[in-house]
């Protein structure tokens, strides 16, 4: 009797503790968007949209910055998605379980840990400077799809290791070949959490600088990129170029891009949750 | 799958229709095409952006770009070839000399605007109201054993006193050491280094027993939350304004604020009007982003060298 009537107090005891722990999450995340909101709220308007950076706080806007960074995204996704889920479906149903591929597991594991100034660095030397694409969007692009690569390819095994096995053998047991069953079978049915694993990346992408200021977004472009071999600047680029000014007009235009970066972010996330939720009931 | 390249397809077209919007704006009768790529130092940023900004209305079809990756990091691009004009906050050095020569880099060195490092303490600093640039060298040398305002004078508070100043990437540290230390880059390193001067400004404000520098804009957009240290060079004490730092009289912490124009781009006709433009109109452009203009004689000067400099090649 003593005993049970400890564990329910451990038992209850832990979950004020779970709550709480979950709660400081979420109260820190309301503090920050609060702040920025009440600071960047009055910017928000279709001119900051639609103008270019200016010296004066009260006219600069994100024009460029917005469609650099659309730009970068969708170059970064044509790159990153057929090599990403390409080498997931490698290393998930073709590899045999052998030395070499288990190194190279462990590597891409490695690899989605590695600070994000790396990969700048890594264009900087390939991209930038071997393949001579200078500081471009191209250069950006390949760089960022470097950086998500390894999300990608664990998120696409993931996955493909969650589409049942009885669908799989029904398949060949239907006399499909092995491409047939991936196409027609595995990847329709594991491309919910494949693209989930996608658009988390890319909204992880979306908000990094570093690597980018290696490989040479500017902080003024006044035009918008028209080939993949111009300059080109982002809104992190932006972000953080008007956080340095002195004038305090700089940190609310700052604080308006903030705003747009997170919107921009969240209507991301939403439409991974939407795709997931519906992939898998199409599943069940 | 479908829906997916639907929304791929429709995101397509938006950012092709965004892009339609800059051919618009971009479609009157002008001269000039091409571009002009310039990096470089983060404190003469405001000054080309400015520049950039107002060259736009005048010629809309030339892309001028501008990055600041430091001064260092600009002269590394401009030394390389890739870029066209560098911005820079201190003269170039003995390697990045080196660089320049090694790719056949020919530069021109010009003056767009003045600034003065500031010394800047808490509002309610009521002691520290001018150093003398020994008491500075004593406070910030390497290795310095100055933990506490009485150890500078001993009038001074028995209180610690907490520094804050820019890391080592800024060309202002560079020249702050130069001048104070007599030598690039001396500094004691227990001090905030900051890479964002609003991050100073923000640490004095709240600390009544913090001391740093800076350059003068930051301290004209905060007068209001920061006091001001005077200088006494020998001279009496001066304090940094506008007026000070472009009469020269705030020595030995006044510095000039540089553009190196590559010799070889400056033959490129956009390059060479913008030039132009830049040295016509830094004197107002400056004042409205926190520098002080040269006098108008000092100008006319720049303007002067750029044109030997093309004569000459």
């Amino acid at each position: 009797m003593n005993n049970l009537k400890k564990n329910k107090i451990i038992d209850s005891s832990f979950k004020v503790f779970g709550v709480l722990f979950t709660l400081l999450g979420v109260f820190i995340l309301i503090i920050l968007i609060y702040n920025i909101i009440k600071v960047g709220y009055t910017r928000i308007n279709w001119d900051f949209l639609s103008s270019l950076p200016s010296r004066k706080p009260e006219n600069a806007g994100i024009y460029t910055a917005i469609i650099g960074t659309l730009d970068l995204m969708l170059l970064t996704i044509v790159f990153a998605i057929p090599i990403g889920v390409g080498a997931g479906l490698y290393l998930e149903e073709y590899a045999h379980k052998s030395r070499l591929s288990r190194l190279l597991e462990i590597n891409i594991a490695n690899l989605a840990g590695v600070p994000s100034i790396i990969y700048g660095l890594l264009g900087l030397g390939i991209f930038v400077r071997f393949f001579g694409f200078g500081g471009s969007i191209l250069s950006g692009a390949l760089t960022m799809s470097l950086l998500i690569l390894p999300i990608i390819i664990v998120a696409t095994r993931e996955a493909i290791k969650a589409v049942p096995h009885s669908l799989k053998e029904a398949s060949f047991a239907l006399g499909a070949s092995k491409w047939q069953t991936l196409s027609k079978v595995v990847l329709p049915s594991s491309f919910g959490g494949i693209l989930t694993g996608i658009i988390l990346s890319l909204s992880r992408a979306i908000g990094e600088t570093a690597p980018l200021i290696v490989v040479g977004a500017m902080a003024y472009v006044p035009f918008v990129p028209h080939s993949i071999f111009d300059t080109f600047s982002v809104l992190p680029m932006q972000i953080f170029t008007w956080t340095t000014r002195p004038q305090a007009g700089f940190a609310i235009a700052a604080a308006g891009a903030i705003i747009i970066i997170l919107i921009i972010t969240f209507v991301m996330n939403g439409i991974a949750v939407y795709f997931r939720n519906k992939w898998q009931s199409k599943l069940q | 799958m479908k829906k997916s390249i639907l929304i791929i397809a429709v995101v397509l077209l938006s950012v092709a229709c965004g892009n339609k919007k800059s051919n618009d704006a971009s479609s009157e009768t002008v001269e000039l095409t091409g571009s002009v790529a310039i990096d470089g130092s983060g404190t003469v940023f405001p000054v080309s952006e400015a520049v950039a900004e107002e060259f736009l209305k005048v010629e809309p079809r030339v892309k001028v770009t501008v990055g600041e990756s430091g001064t260092g990091g600009g002269f590394k691009k401009f030394g390389a070839g890739v870029t066209d004009i560098s911005d820079a906050s201190r003269d170039i050095k003995g390697k990045e000399i080196e660089l320049c020569k090694e790719n056949g880099i020919e530069y021109v060195q010009l003056t767009v605007a003045l600034d003065g490092i500031t010394i800047v303490v808490n509002k309610d600093n009521t002691w520290a109201t001018s150093m003398t640039t020994e008491e500075l060298k004593k406070l910030w040398e390497p290795n310095s054993k100055i933990t506490k305002w009485n150890q500078i004078r001993a009038e001074w508070p028995n209180e610690e006193i907490h520094l804050y100043g820019p890391n080592t990437s800024h060309g202002t540290y560079d020249f702050f050491t130069e001048v104070i230390m007599g030598e690039s880059g001396a500094s004691r390193t227990d001090y905030n280094a900051v890479s964002d001067y609003n991050v100073a400004v923000q640490g004095i404000e709240k600390d009544k027993n913090a001391l740093g520098y800076f350059g003068l804009s930051y301290y004209e957009e905060n007068k209001d939350k920061l006091g001001v240290v005077g200088i006494d060079n020998g001279a009496g004490v001066i304090l940094p304004s506008i007026e000070t730092v472009a009469n020269n009289t705030y020595a030995p912490l006044s510095r000039s604020l540089f553009i190196f124009v590559s010799k070889k781009s400056a033959q490129r006709p956009e390059v060479k009007k913008f030039v132009e433009f830049y040295l016509d109109n830094a004197p107002e452009l400056c004042k409205e982003v926190g520098y002080v203009p040269m006098p108008k004689s000092g100008y006319d000067a720049q303007k002067e060298t750029f044109k030997n400099a093309l004569g000459g090649l």
